[in-house]
């Protein structure tokens, strides 16, 4: 019975099955390694269990507007320093490095054309210092806005941010009134008016123009909400239920008309405007 | 007034009005003439008062701000206005008694009075949430505002709060939307809007009141995206450092006047509002007839243009060809 007394080797612990950084990615939904290429072919939504990654504003542009169409507007705004605002480092410096990583301030605009219907367009960009919404985000926003009022087109704008940027003081405040009130006159006019929000849209930014859609569309998962869940957490000291704050708790309370898997976000936005939009005429 | 000093700066404030209120009981008991060293003592605590609160650190002014003896809303209401007819209810959930409203009087002007209301005491403080409103508080203000608009009358607004209530049933109700649909509305509302902030004027739960076409401060109000403690946690990793970011925020009432935010800052008696809540109504009440004098004159057309404009040029930016906007 030699076999029995066979050596048994150890358990290794075996090397890390090493992944190209640049050719898989790891789902943090369900775990699944995904071919990077099938990913992005599949808009950035894992093919097992739906998880939607983050993604930057280009692919929302390219995403939702129709190839080639989007005319961007206002691409050389930048931030100022009003308030000459300094806490560990200085304003200027976080913003400067902001810009060195090729960014170009927490939101792109311009107008294009979604299904052949001519719209304007704003997506934030959460890796500008966390889509924080200062002076520039609000006038782009605002003058985004101002182009579909002068147009008579719809507006969209793509959500994601951690809230208002503190470094702007009051000024950050008072772009949730500026875009508010854009919104205002957009509404009077009668033009339709999308708010698509992805993950994460939190502070003024909620507060402000990302829960004024006539309809609001949220990815899957998204985190949703007025206060940080940290925030709420710390204030009422007990734990948060399951769910809380996600797209889907927030179409059960009646806050997001829909939770929209982003391979259908573009049609379902165009079904939306044809429904609503007098300016569409179907092609004959 | 106050005879427990509440905050460090106004301890020798407090020991020389005690020592006044001694020599006055003294007098009154043994009759003797002391009015001429009341009158020295007296002018040591005026000079006293207006040197302390010229020189308050922006940390001092959001102490005074949040002084638990300064007149709060509904403080104004029975000094200001008269015939106060107070309106509850959102007329969905419940009445949010954080914020407060209803028909009032000023001068020979009737006008809708909104105003966030902290409590005096803990008490009052349990069923007014700290002047932190839940969702229900904003769509009653937007209730009461819509009601203004339906009568032709001009809406006020007292802004009083710390910021609109972080909970679950606030974010259950849509404390976001609530806010957000405000400043949509009260950006389109045919009368008049005058915000008024009283105490301190905190992010948000501030400005759900604050789209108006004259934004007045207080001297010693404060008004600002967020609160120095929450700033300083979140920049410098610690509420501690509170007196610096209060500084950086640019809080005060003369900061936003220089900024451009705030259109008109009401005087306060020297030692604050709360050394004298009468002085500071009448104060508050005159400013208040001559703004809405003023905006009443414009036509619904001039004012929505106005009130447009103004938060059009809100912020500051350069633009792509270098120059800079506001």
């Amino acid at each position: 019975m030699a076999w029995f007394r066979k050596d048994k080797q150890p358990l290794k612990a075996q090397d890390r099955r090493d992944l190209p950084a640049d050719v898989f990615d790891k789902c943090d939904g369900c775990g699944e390694i995904l071919y990077r290429e099938k990913l992005s072919q599949n808009l950035n939504v894992c093919p097992h269990c739906g998880h939607h990654f983050g993604i930057g504003a280009q692919d929302y542009i390219d995403i939702l507007l129709d190839a080639g169409s989007f005319r961007e507007m206002d691409a050389g705004m930048r931030s100022g320093d009003p308030l000459e605002f300094r806490d560990l480092k200085p304003y200027t410096d976080r913003i400067a490095a902001a810009e060195a990583k090729g960014r170009n301030e927490a939101v792109r605009s311009g107008v294009g054309t979604l299904d052949g219907i001519e719209v304007a367009l704003a997506v934030m960009d959460f890796g500008f210092v966390g889509g924080s919404m200062g002076s520039v985000v609000g006038e782009k926003i605002a003058r985004a806005g101002r182009a579909a009022l002068e147009r008579g087109i719809p507006f969209l704008i793509v959500t994601a941010s951690g809230g208002a940027r503190m470094q702007e003081g009051i000024y950050s405040l008072m772009q949730m009134a500026k875009t508010s009130a854009l919104l205002a006159r957009l509404h009077e006019a009668g033009l339709p008016f999308v708010s698509i929000l992805t993950n994460p849209t939190t502070g003024g930014v909620t507060a402000s123009f990302a829960m004024l859609g006539d309809v609001n569309l949220a990815e899957p998962g998204a985190l949703i909400g007025f206060a940080g869940p940290r925030v709420i957490e710390e204030t009422i000291r007990q734990e948060l239920p399951r769910g809380f704050q996600r797209a889907e708790f927030l179409l059960e309370h009646g806050m997001v008309d829909q939770v929209v898997d982003r391979r259908v976000l573009k049609s379902t936005v165009a079904r939306f405007l044809r429904h609503t939009f007098a300016g569409w005429r179907p092609e004959s | 007034m106050a005879t427990v000093p509440h905050l460090d700066f106004e301890r020798d404030i407090v020991d020389l009005q005690t020592q006044i209120d001694q020599l006055l009981g003294l007098a009154d008991r043994k009759g003797i003439d002391v009015s001429q060293e009341l009158d020295v003592l007296r002018g040591k605590l005026q000079t006293l008062k207006e040197d302390t609160y010229r020189n308050l650190t922006p940390m001092e002014q959001v102490q005074v701000a949040r002084h638990p003896s300064r007149p709060y809303a509904l403080d104004y209401v029975q000094r200001v206005f008269t015939d106060w007819m107070e309106l509850h209810g959102d007329r969905a959930y419940r009445d949010d008694e954080a914020i407060v409203g209803g028909w009032a009087r000023l001068g020979d002007q009737t006008v809708m009075l909104i105003g966030q209301q902290k409590g005096r005491d803990m008490k009052e403080n349990l069923r007014r949430n700290f002047g932190m409103p839940h969702p229900e508080g904003y769509r009653k203000a937007l209730r009461l505002m819509r009601q203004a608009e339906k009568f032709g009358r001009p809406v006020i607004t007292l802004i009083d709060t710390p910021g609109a209530y972080p909970g679950i049933g606030s974010e259950e109700r849509g404390i976001a939307e609530a806010i957000a649909f405000n400043l949509r509305e009260m950006a389109r509302l045919r009368v008049p809007l005058v915000s008024v902030v009283i105490g301190e004027g905190m992010s948000g739960g501030a400005l759900g009141l604050g789209v108006t076409d004259r934004i007045i401060m207080m001297e010693h109000s404060i008004y600002s995206v967020i609160s120095p403690e929450g700033c300083a946690a979140i920049l410098w990793r610690s509420a501690e450092h509170r007196e610096k970011a209060a500084t950086a925020l640019r809080l005060t009432s003369k900061d936003l006047l220089s900024l451009g935010v705030c259109d008109r800052v009401i005087p306060e008696p020297v030692g604050g509002a709360h050394s004298d809540w009468d002085e500071t109504a009448r104060t508050v009440k005159t400013a208040l007839v001559e703004i809405i004098a003023e905006l009443s004159a414009l036509s619904h057309e001039d004012l929505l243009t106005q009130r447009w404009a103004k938060y059009d040029s809100m912020g500051a930016w350069k633009e792509s060809d270098g120059s800079t906007g506001s």
